[in-house]
């Protein structure tokens, strides 16, 4: 037999001050919201997006193909940068410790500028060397200035996550006679790249973000474009409809990257 | 090859006075940011962890839009988009004056923003470290909210926030270096123009990364002076 | 929370006053000029970090004849002219081409100088003319929105155009060896090559003027509407070009006219 319960009734919420502040708040950003919808809306001509709009389009691509290869050969670099941070040699490990310090303690544009007008400087000795069809190509020097960049970060990042997995797992590996490289291989860097994962995703996402600086150099990814569309009409639109693509590629990858995450770790779940 | 110490000199033929001034406007701009995106980082934090959903939300979103744009996007937003509407808007009001952003303010907002949308992010996860009991002892002695905050709650925030804003800062002082592409003169500008002059760019922008390796190494070891005078009241 | 928009306000309120400067004061006819600054020789900084050139000795010339107060802001290229309709100055004079894309956006006085654009090449280049066949296949440097970069894009469509910020960066790029031809202003070419730096070049050709493309000459951008200030500007390039001062100017940069026909 059911008893009838009777449910006290909801509590009234009171208009606080913080209650009125926060609504205010967030109807002023629905307002620039709505705002700026209305006139990118009135702004909207046919003409310009059929004639620019593929241009936004192929942006989006360079920025990808050129965050993505970066961003591989980065992690293939840090991971002897990493080994080197955790050398007990000590010249080993200063010389990584220079070349971490040294990336991470400068701006990526200064960066940029060193490789591509810095080593330009030096086309006779490039072109010597054989390098020169590679230094002399805007997308491939800002493809190598974000490859050393992220290189450094990477390597911090598997280096503290390295080290964050437990002595034992080194230890219950060797009394089971596992070689080094194999212990390092299959059971540490597993675990170390599950503790990465999460600043993984964010130098990613700064990644793509700071890839921004490449359009000074002549390269037209997407803020590239949106420069170049912006000389040729002088409207303001092409940076904002940029700063959309911007924010549209970062906030999906943070959705993909969490539902990555929350699958990887689902045995870690209590 | 010229002499490097001679496109270094102070004085008319030499580049090393132009360099000191780009440093001063650097470390100007740095400083003057730091401010304005602490308080806003601060009080999105506040908003973020507050029991109201909708300043929950309105903090969300700003994080999101300023984390999420890159920040020379956000800089040319600023520095031509927010002038465009302030004028607009002055004209609609019928002021015949105009507001001029240079790239000077233009920078310290832009970057002060990026700022404070990490920087809430750092102070909110110390909030949460900050034990629910702390506040109820404040209470418990008789202090109001704001005295509860601000002399029993900020001490231990700052202490804990410390480290990350420390990081925030290193960030910061990188992130100026956008700002010469809107015109102003600062270290990357100043070799820029001299490296296109005298056409040495490896030796200047080279010059431009150690003296942002430099303002790097005295910053860091300042801000580890900081920390450790924060945590002579803790006992480990 | 009311406090966080106080201050948000405050804060919003004191940055506006320090950005605040009433530009408004016409009876004492103050100018902000913008110009480049790297656009030699008609506008670059030296060394010292100081303008010179033809167009900053002009403006200073037409400044003097308008009984006006004039103050130099340098500006990069492909934000001068945002940077004019957002009030950052009053008046470009930098080099500025009269062209029918740009009347959409600012108003033009009259030309001050017009000179032809050419193509400037490595000494040990193969290429043979300044025509679309000639030059397919190869990387030309060009500084970004300008008429050149137009020409560039609108005629060498089998090539590699590049746009650069500025133009000091795509000589260092053809004396570094990434471009095959740069093509830009006759003058400015010329005074490159003159220069230690322009060692590595020659000259290839000129190109004949397209009207459409390279307009009628430069001519100084104000925003628009403001007629009484370019009627300003008009009468004063009058005035300089019969009281002699102008041809001052010319002769200490050119050893032709540049006024042109």
């Amino acid at each position: 037999m059911r008893t009838h319960v009777e449910k006290p009734p909801p509590v009234a919420r009171p208009w606080t001050g913080a209650r009125i502040a926060g609504n205010i708040v967030v109807a002023l950003w629905a307002l620039t919201g709505i705002g700026l919808a209305w006139y990118l809306a009135t702004a909207w001509n046919a003409e310009l997006v059929d004639k620019y709009g593929m241009r936004f389009l192929s942006g989006v691509g360079t920025t990808f193909t050129l965050v993505g290869a970066s961003l591989v050969a980065g992690a293939l670099l840090s991971l002897p940068v990493a080994l080197a941070r955790l050398s007990k040699n000590r010249l080993v490990n200063g010389v990584a410790y220079a070349y971490v310090y040294a990336f991470r303690g400068t701006p990526l544009l200064a960066q940029v500028f060193l490789v591509y007008y810095g080593l330009g400087q030096f086309s006779d000795a490039l072109k010597a060397a054989g390098l020169w069809w590679f230094f002399r190509d805007a997308w491939y020097c800002g493809f190598f200035a974000f490859t050393l960049n992220t290189a450094a970060y990477q390597a911090e990042i598997l280096r503290g996550a390295i080290q964050s997995v437990p002595r034992g797992q080194w230890e219950g590996a060797q009394s089971l006679g596992l070689p080094r490289a194999v212990t390092f291989f299959r059971i540490i860097l597993p675990q170390a790249l599950i503790v990465a994962l999460r600043p993984y995703g964010n130098e990613i996402i700064l990644m793509i973000k700071g890839s921004a600086v490449v359009a000074i150099i002549t390269v037209y990814d997407l803020f590239g474009q949106a420069r170049w569309v912006f000389s040729k009409t002088f409207d303001f639109q092409a940076y904002l409809w940029a700063g959309i693509m911007y924010l549209i590629i970062v906030e999906t990858l943070r959705i993909l990257w969490d539902a990555l995450e929350a699958r990887l770790t689902r045995h870690l779940k209590r | 090859m010229t002499d490097a110490l001679a496109l270094l000199s102070f004085g008319p033929e030499g580049w090393g006075d132009e360099l000191a001034r780009g440093v001063l406007v650097t470390v100007a701009l740095a400083l003057c940011t730091l401010p304005i995106g602490l308080t806003i980082g601060f009080f999105v934090a506040l908003a973020k962890q507050s029991e109201e959903p909708s300043l929950r939300l309105a903090g969300n979103i700003y994080t999101t839009i300023f984390r999420g744009l890159p920040e020379l996007l956000t800089l040319f937003l600023v520095y031509f988009g927010v002038q465009i509407g302030i004028n607009a808007l002055l004209k609609l009001l019928g002021s015949g004056t105009t507001v001029e952003i240079n790239s000077f303010v233009a920078g310290m907002f832009a970057l002060g923003v990026v700022f404070s949308s990490y920087a809430s992010e750092t102070f909110l996860s110390a909030f949460r470290a900050i034990p629910k009991g702390q506040y109820e002892g404040g209470y418990a002695v008789g202090l109001s909210y704001g005295m509860t905050m601000r002399l029993v709650v900020l001490p231990q925030l700052i202490r804990i926030a410390l480290p990350g804003l420390s990081n925030l800062w290193l960030v910061l002082l990188k992130d100026t270096a956008l700002v010469s592409v809107v015109g102003l003169s600062d270290i990357l500008r100043q070799t820029s123009i001299a490296s296109r002059v005298t056409k040495e760019a490896f030796f200047f922008y080279g010059i431009a990364c150690l003296l942002y390796l430099a303002l790097a190494l005295v910053s860091g070891a300042a801000l580890r002076r900081i920390e450790l005078r924060t945590e002579r009241g803790t006992s480990r | 929370m009311t406090r966080t928009n106080r201050i948000a306000s405050l804060l919003a309120a004191s940055a506006l006053a320090l950005a605040a400067t009433a530009a408004g004061a016409q009876e004492m006819m103050k100018l902000k000029i913008g110009t480049e600054g790297a656009y030699p020789p008609f506008n670059n900084l030296t060394a010292d970090g100081k303008l010179e050139g033809f167009d900053v000795d002009i403006a200073k010339a037409l400044c003097e004849e308008m009984k006006a107060e004039c103050e130099f802001v340098t500006q990069d290229w492909d934000g001068i002219i945002p940077a004019l309709q957002a009030g950052k100055f009053d008046a470009i004079i930098a080099s500025m081409s009269i062209t029918d894309e740009r009347k959409e956006k600012v108003d033009f006085t009259n030309k001050y100088y017009n000179t032809p654009p050419a193509i400037a090449v490595p000494k040990d280049s193969d290429i043979k003319g300044v025509t679309k066949e000639d030059l397919a296949g190869k990387a030309i440097g060009v500084q970004g929105s300008t008429t050149h970069s137009n020409y560039a894009e609108a005629t060498f469509t089998d090539s590699d155009v590049k746009l650069y910020p500025t133009a000091d960066e795509y000589k260092l790029d053809i004396a570094n060896g990434r471009l095959d031809a740069v093509n830009d202003d006759i003058i400015v070419l010329q005074e490159w090559l003159a220069s230690e730096s322009g060692a590595c070049c020659k000259i290839l050709g000129t190109i004949k003027p397209v009207p459409e493309i390279h307009g009628l000459g430069a001519g100084i951008a104000i925003r628009k509407g403001e007629t009484e200030l370019a009627d300003k500007f008009n009468k004063a390039i009058d005035a300089i070009r019969a009281n002699g001062k102008y041809k001052e100017i010319n002769d200490k940069y050119f050893d032709f006219d540049a006024f042109g026909g």
